[in-house]
């Protein structure tokens, strides 16, 4: 009901119609000292699948518990629908929320935990059967109603947990690391069922984790929180392939980093004398003036052994440590200017030289696979 | 158990390890050893428990049935009155062996083979009648010879009397349930039947009445109390959480007498609540409130002492809620008082019917805090068990009495079982 009103006066006011929730400026802190969030703005539209993704305190868990009302922001404002609802309980809010262990009421049959939403909005019991049997369809477990929650497997009680979010039709859910104590199969299985119900639903979600793979997967954007900040926000692919500084860099994805100085820059295209004196191209991303440090980030798969030289922009020599084969690849670690991390992905074509432990190879990529970022000392 | 061949698995012959032994006999073997040790770890404690506890008891039990004083004291008679078929007075037989043993009792100094341990024991029956047996005792040696009948008639006439001579039989019998009838407040008639006692003797039932409905309203203070204390303790963080939490110890470290008298001295009417009322105006000093050595008193202080173990369950089982469960109902639009009553509270169930049930059975057994501060008002049934076991020394009845607690304590933890289930007790 409150969320009816928020939506019916949305119209009035002046914040913006377009986000379905906003961040204004938000901050939080626990213990008057550290803020645990630091000027959080974030527009989420209605209908999207945000994911926000970070590192264990990064803030991220914080940001949902204020939007769900159980923790307060100390700063700022948060808007649903338009509205302010900085001073509405959580149980006024409107807003279906998916726990971490799935918090199904122990002493209540899977129905009962379905209906207890519905109880309290205080619905016919015929109406409640209806719902609570659709929501049960919907999560493929139409004979379970009868059951307690101890006696679902883990991923029984995590499709409980989602219908009994959706069960009474919030514009909006939020799901905090809802897959984090499932097998990686079950994980991966549920993944997809989720963003199903979502593309079904059409409700705006956003989402909690701190699994990399589990956001690129789901996410219609993902904002990446680090240090009480996010970092980026875009896109999957976009964050995948364009990060903008190198955190995101090397926490999305498996990313080769390498340390140098910036000597020159032109059209967005830099130069970068590695610590060893040799000389890269990179495409300019956030770096600061001629002479300042930097890093390179460069993904494993864009990488080429033995490249012909008109193709790539870069070549170098390196020393092949390590060859793990994985079927559809060879994962290459060698040696290349001092990093000892540096990780080729070979792919395991009927054409390729065979690569021998301590061989010394030529490796080359194209200047605008290889980001100049931020510089991040090890 | 990598060692055991399988054999093929039928429903029916039994599985058979490699070297031919049955799987069945051969894992008992192996398990033999461990089993022993388990035992022997207990064997101390299980001695304990039988010379300390299970025989006392069981010795009590039987004694709230067994009294064998008539057949102590007189043995010759009470074999011979069960003859009797109750119809006027015994056979002159009968007296003559009754003359015989009387006198031969006189001279024994024998414990709980006197005249006077008889008396006693005829006393419970028939009120008053003790004199008659210790003045007859000293006149029966002066009988030498018959009819005993009217020598013992001239001693006193008291002996005319059916009723005494059908007591003495019943007395004579070893195994007896007057005790019990005694504790439940009703007596065999003169004529053998069970009645009531007289309303003036009636004290045991309405006693045992008192205790049960005081301790369950002591079970309610200390719910009303701890439940509001083990929901914050759980839910402070763990420094806190600590410092409370001995606080919440503190009384047990401290003797149960020392706690007792600083309740007297703070409630009694020369006390410092009375005396920092009338400082305050409340009350004027004639009216100071009569606060201990009463029912009142009784109840503050065994609040006091059971408070403990009615926190600590509950505290144990509230610590294993996790907040997320109030979370999901408040999100889910559930308003704090509902999400309270319809999921927070059921959880804590197991926790309430553990501290209950241990407060319950604690305060209906307590004796030295009724005793102490319960005035004549607040005794309860196990003050009255100690003044027969200590006072009167009618130990038989205190065994009735303390049976009977012991069997509504059983009644009350079945009631519990069946409405809880002792699986769901969770006391810590």
């Amino acid at each position: 009901m409150s969320l009816a009103a928020t939506q019916n006066s949305s119209a009035a006011m002046n914040t913006s119609t377009e986000a379905f929730v906003r961040f204004e400026n938000v901050q939080k802190s626990y213990d008057g000292e550290i803020l645990v969030v630091k000027d959080l703005n974030l527009d989420i539209p209605e209908g999207e699948f945000l994911t926000m993704l970070g590192p264990s305190g990064s803030g991220k868990t914080t940001s949902l518990m204020m939007l769900a009302g159980f923790e307060p922001a100390t700063h700022g404002e948060i808007y649903l629908g338009g509205q302010s609802i900085n001073n509405v309980p959580p149980n006024k809010r409107g807003i279906g929320m998916v726990f971490q262990n799935y918090a199904l009421f122990p002493h209540m049959t899977v129905a009962e935990n379905l209906a207890f939403p519905l109880m309290v909005r205080k619905l016919g019991k015929a109406e409640i059967e209806a719902k609570v049997q659709r929501a049960l369809e919907m999560v493929e477990l139409p004979q379970m109603g009868g059951r307690r929650p101890a006696q679902l497997s883990g991923g029984q009680q995590q499709r409980v947990a989602v219908a009994r979010a959706l069960v009474f039709d919030p514009k909006l859910i939020l799901m905090d690391e809802p897959l984090g104590a499932l097998d990686k199969q079950l994980r991966e299985q549920m993944q997809y069922e989720i963003k199903h119900i979502h593309e079904n639903l059409g409700v705006t979600v956003v989402y909690v984790t701190h699994d990399q793979s589990e956001a690129l997967t789901m996410s219609d954007r993902i904002a990446v929180f680090e240090d009480g900040v996010i970092q980026q926000l875009s896109t999957p692919d976009d964050l995948y392939e364009r990060p903008m500084n190198s955190f995101v860099a090397q926490f999305i994805g498996e990313n080769n980093k390498l340390h140098g100085r910036l000597t020159n820059e032109k059209d967005g295209i830099c130069t970068v004398e590695l610590d060893d004196g040799s000389k890269l191209k990179a495409a300019a991303v956030n770096v600061g003036g001629a002479g300042e440090r930097t890093t390179l980030s460069l993904r494993p798969e864009r990488i080429e052994i033995d490249p012909s030289a008109n193709q790539v922009d870069n070549t170098i020599t390196g020393e092949i440590l390590e060859l793990i084969y994985l079927g559809d690849h060879i994962r290459t670690r060698m040696n290349v200017a001092g990093n000892t991390e540096f990780i080729v992905k070979v792919p395991n074509n009927a054409g390729n030289k065979p690569l021998a432990e301590g061989a010394k190879v030529k490796v080359g990529w194209k200047a605008e696979d290889c980001r100049a970022l931020d510089p991040l000392e090890v | 158990m990598t060692d055991v061949a399988m054999s093929a698995p039928t429903n029916h012959a039994p599985l058979i390890a490699a070297d031919g032994v049955p799987l069945k006999l051969k894992l008992a073997r192996t398990t033999r050893r461990m089993k022993w040790r388990a035992f022997l770890l207990t064997v101390p404690l299980v001695l304990f428990l039988l010379i300390a506890f299970v025989m006392p008891i069981g010795e009590m039990l039987y004694r709230s049935m067994h009294n064998p004083t008539g057949s102590n004291v007189m043995p010759q008679f009470s074999v011979a009155i069960q003859d009797w078929d109750g119809e006027g007075l015994p056979s002159e037989e009968i007296f003559k062996i009754f003359v015989e043993d009387m006198t031969a009792a006189k001279k024994n100094r024998e414990v709980g083979k006197t005249i006077g341990n008889l008396a006693t024991r005829v006393n419970y029956e028939i009120p008053g009648s003790r004199s008659l047996f210790t003045r007859t005792a000293r006149k029966t040696k002066n009988i030498k010879e018959g009819p005993y009948k009217e020598a013992l008639l001239a001693l006193d006439q008291k002996w005319e009397n059916p009723v005494l001579w059908r007591t003495l039989q019943r007395v004579s019998k070893d195994y007896t349930l007057a005790f019990y009838l005694a504790a439940t407040d009703r007596k065999y008639a003169e004529n053998g039947d069970i009645v009531s006692a007289d309303p003036l003797y009636q004290i045991y039932l309405p006693i045992l009445f008192k205790t049960i409905w005081m301790s369950a309203l002591i079970t309610l203070f200390c719910f009303i109390i701890a439940y509001p204390v083990s929901y914050l303790l759980s839910t402070l963080p763990l420094r806190t959480s600590n410092l409370l939490m001995i606080l919440v110890l503190l009384p047990f470290w401290t003797s149960l007498l020392v706690r007792t008298s600083a309740w007297i001295a703070m409630l009694q009417t020369q006390g410092v609540i009375n005396n920092i009322m009338v400082y305050l105006g409340v009350i004027t000093d004639e009216s100071r409130i009569q606060m201990i050595y009463n029912l009142t008193g009784t109840i503050i202080a065994m609040v006091h002492i059971l408070l403990p173990f009615m926190i600590l369950p509950l505290y144990s089982v509230m610590k294993t809620i996790p907040p997320t469960y109030m979370r999901a109902a408040r999100s889910m639009g559930a308003s704090g008082t509902y999400s309270f009553i319809k999921v927070y509270f059921p959880q804590t169930i197991p926790g309430i019917a553990a501290g209950t049930l241990l407060v319950f059975i604690l305060a209906i057994g307590y004796y030295i805090t009724p005793a102490l501060v319960g005035g004549s008002d607040g005794l309860l049934i196990s003050n009255l068990i100690a003044d027969h076991i200590k006072k009167t020394l009618n130990w038989s009845l205190g065994a009735a009495l303390g049976t009977i607690l012991l069997v509504v304590v059983l009644v009350f933890y079945w009631i519990y079982n069946k409405l809880v289930g002792v699986d769901n007790l969770k006391f810590g």
